[in-house]
């Protein structure tokens, strides 16, 4: 116990963890909608993510990028990296939608089913690229180097720390706003509640879970290009530690709710720093799931419940 | 893939330099399907990670062994020998299925276990089938004091190497206040034990300790902790992938002590996993030799060349000695069988380019220097020893 240390390191913690829980928050977004819509827990989507982060790879390969760009180019390659990952990762999040669950879905198999083969398509993908490219960590270089923005206590505030939870809280708010104002939201809203009742009502069912599958995909792309900036590396494996942590920030702020996907994935972020620094590094996971298990004795759906229905119009 | 481009580019080089090295003219021999001449051929085993998240190491030490089985095949020996590897990927998990693979192929010696983990769970299971196992590059302590007979190591171990680790430190770089991070693993967390323990005896002070996940991608919270006490040192037990990432976010966060780390972390792997630059000035530990610098392995080094087209990395000086010590055993000594190639290794002393090897009855190489390397201009260094 190092609770002198809790106290130092607070404000950095707190940065940290912060940049890490809304990295965790983007990434379980597609998790908590598939499983507000389907009640599927899409455990490929972790790969969804690491093909992100080699979207963007491959995109700075391309580009030849190697050290930190200034001005308008910078700008520039953030947002080309940014639609380059939400188009692959949105591309790989249809496709599993397409192989993996829609011949299930059809066929009525079990959700036991389904949830057997988002693993194996997991395993399919990681070993697509752990043996067609590298099982190697692959380095990518610091688009923003290390700019120092402001100071908060005794925390450095750096630029890409900004970009992460800006973008990050952004696209959660945009997200947000789109199930609950719009016709389509609405639409993903009644199929969360009664799919058999919400397509007599006409909703195109197919339509609004490819949707469903699609939005997870471009928010894991946005998730894997902050990661990329933010820790200028990736692996074959990339996705499955921080896709367990985000399916984790899911559950802690209630499956299929979208603001408990922010919260979930903020805590844990935060928990993670604040545990290491009390308890050491070791305890770092322990320190997470133990809170997630109090948590749950407590508030059995999660810090704000299960309710993509709920949520207001 | 890897192993696989090793491999092509060592049979091209074979080709290529087939009219100008001695060494290089045979052909690889070593890919498991040749022998079928007259006389009996042997199977020496190679157990080591060749893919996975720190397979350079193990793709090193396949490569020494296959350059001494080759040379040795070049002499057209009466008794042949050919190389069986297993890809361990480095984890210990596999370690009893690639032992017990190894042992079903019917092999007479291995080279390997590669790592600690992985020869803590595979050693005893070689000791009980009596298959003479020579590491190139297992460091833990631990692994000599099982009284095996058929354990045996051609590189100093972690006492001696955290020892000098913490001394070169506080002695050499004048780096009285340090913080020790391991990375949990047996290799790791053994040599950092070693190093905390001296750190106390020395004039050094531990001021912070901690232990990561190899796997981890986000060190932030070890790295604050680093920053806010301000030690003149951060020593690592670990790995390359591990101590890349560590270092790349300690210089990122603005610390500029000095950055030392054991022979797991001794591959140009470590240099790009840092992002380059960040790596600069790290010291490395390794109670392996520089090859290239060793004026009696310059046949080696050429000839190591000529086979992969790169100069030898770490471990594979060692692998090459560890491999013609068991080829001396079956050539000198007429032994074919594991427990006469065994009793040969016991009682005979080996003069490789790296070092003269004689083995103690704990399997132990008798002596031992630490070398010490700094990553200078992107390239690994040896700049001297830690005494």
């Amino acid at each position: 116990m190092h609770l002198h240390s809790f106290i130092t390191l607070f404000w950095p913690s707190t940065v940290d963890g912060l940049v890490l829980g809304s990295i965790y928050a983007l990434f379980a977004l597609g998790y908590t909608m598939v499983y507000g819509v389907l009640k599927l827990i899409n455990f490929a989507h972790s790969e969804v993510f690491m093909v992100g982060t080699m979207a963007v790879l491959g995109l700075l390969n391309l580009l030849n990028v190697h050290s930190p760009p200034g001005g308008f180019r910078l700008i520039g390659i953030l947002l080309l990296c940014v639609v380059v990952a939400m188009l692959a990762s949105g591309s790989v999040a249809l496709l599993l939608e397409r192989i993996a669950y829609r011949p299930l879905r059809r066929r009525g198999a079990s959700r036991l089913a389904a949830l057997i083969s988002a693993i194996g398509a997991s395993f399919v993908l990681q070993e697509i690229f752990g043996i067609y490219y590298t099982r190697n960590a692959v380095e990518l270089p610091s688009l923003l180097g290390h700019a120092v923005v402001f100071k908060l206590g005794s925390a450095e505030v750096t630029s890409d720390d900004l970009l992460v939870v800006i973008t990050g809280l952004a696209m959660m708010v945009l997200l947000e706003r789109l199930v609950a104002t719009t016709k389509f939201g609405r639409g993903i809203r009644a199929v969360a509640q009664d799919p058999e009742t919400s397509t007599l009502m006409g909703v195109n069912l197919d339509r609004i879970i490819v949707y469903t599958f699609l939005i997870g995909g471009l928010m894991a792309g946005v998730a894997a290009m902050l990661f990329d900036v933010h820790y200028h590396q990736t692996q074959f494996n990339i996705g499955q530690l921080p896709g367990l942590k985000a399916f984790t920030a899911a559950v802690l702020g209630g499956i299929g709710n979208l603001r408990g996907a922010l919260l979930g994935g903020l805590v844990i972020g935060l928990l993670e720093f604040y545990g290491s620094s009390i308890f050491g590094s070791q305890w770092r996971d322990p320190t997470v799931f133990v809170v997630l298990v109090l948590v749950l004795l407590f508030r059995p759906t999660g810090l704000l419940g299960e309710s993509l229905t709920q949520a207001r119009a | 893939m890897k192993v696989i481009a090793v491999v092509g580019i060592a049979a091209m080089g074979l080709a290529a330099c087939g009219s100008s090295k001695k060494a290089a003219t045979s052909p690889p021999t070593t890919t498991g399907s040749g022998g079928t001449g007259s006389g009996t051929t042997l199977k020496l085993g190679f157990f080591g990670a060749l893919t996975g998240a720190d397979a350079q190491l193990g793709i090193n030490i396949e490569d020494g062994e296959k350059l001494a089985v080759s040379q040795y095949s070049a002499t057209n020996p009466s008794v042949k020998v050919t190389v069986v590897p297993f890809d361990s990927q480095g984890d210990p998990a596999q370690a009893n299925n690639g032992a017990n693979t190894l042992i079903n192929d019917k092999v007479v010696a291995v080279i390997g276990p590669a790592f600690s983990g992985e020869s803590a769970a595979a050693d005893p299971i070689f000791e009980a089938a009596g298959i003479p196992n020579v590491s190139a590059s297992a460091t833990n302590v631990a692994l000599a004091s099982h009284g095996y007979k058929y354990f045996h190591r051609v590189l100093a171990a972690d006492d001696a190497q955290g020892a000098g680790d913490a001394d070169y430190l506080v002695k050499t770089l004048g780096a009285k206040t340090v913080a020790v991070i391991d990375d949990s693993s047996t290799y790791g967390e053994g040599l950092a034990t070693v190093v905390r323990a001296t750190l106390k005896t020395n004039g050094g002070t531990d001021v912070f300790d901690d232990h990561i996940a190899a796997t981890g991608t986000d060190y932030g919270a070890t790295v604050n902790n680093i920053v806010s006490k301000k030690p003149a040192a951060v020593f690592f037990g670990g790995y390359y992938d591990a101590a890349g990432r560590l270092i790349n976010q300690l210089r990122a966060k603005g610390y500029t002590g000095k950055f030392m780390s054991g022979d797991g972390s001794e591959d140009a792997k470590f240099i790009t996993d840092a992002g380059g630059a960040p790596a600069a000035g790290a010291f490395l530990s390794c109670a392996c030799a520089d090859a290239t610098k060793l004026p009696a392995a310059q046949a080696f080094v050429s000839g190591y060349r000529a086979a992969y087209g790169t100069a030898p990395a770490i471990y594979s000086g060692e692998a090459y000695d560890a491999t013609n010590f068991v080829l001396a055993a079956i050539k000198s000594g007429g032994a074919t069988t594991p427990s006469a190639i065994n009793t040969y290794l016991a009682n005979n002393s080996y003069s490789g380019i790296t070092k003269t090897i004689k083995f103690l009855p704990n399997g132990n190489v008798s002596g031992g220097t630490i070398y010490v390397y700094e990553v200078q201009n992107g390239q690994i260094v040896q700049i001297g020893t830690t005494s």
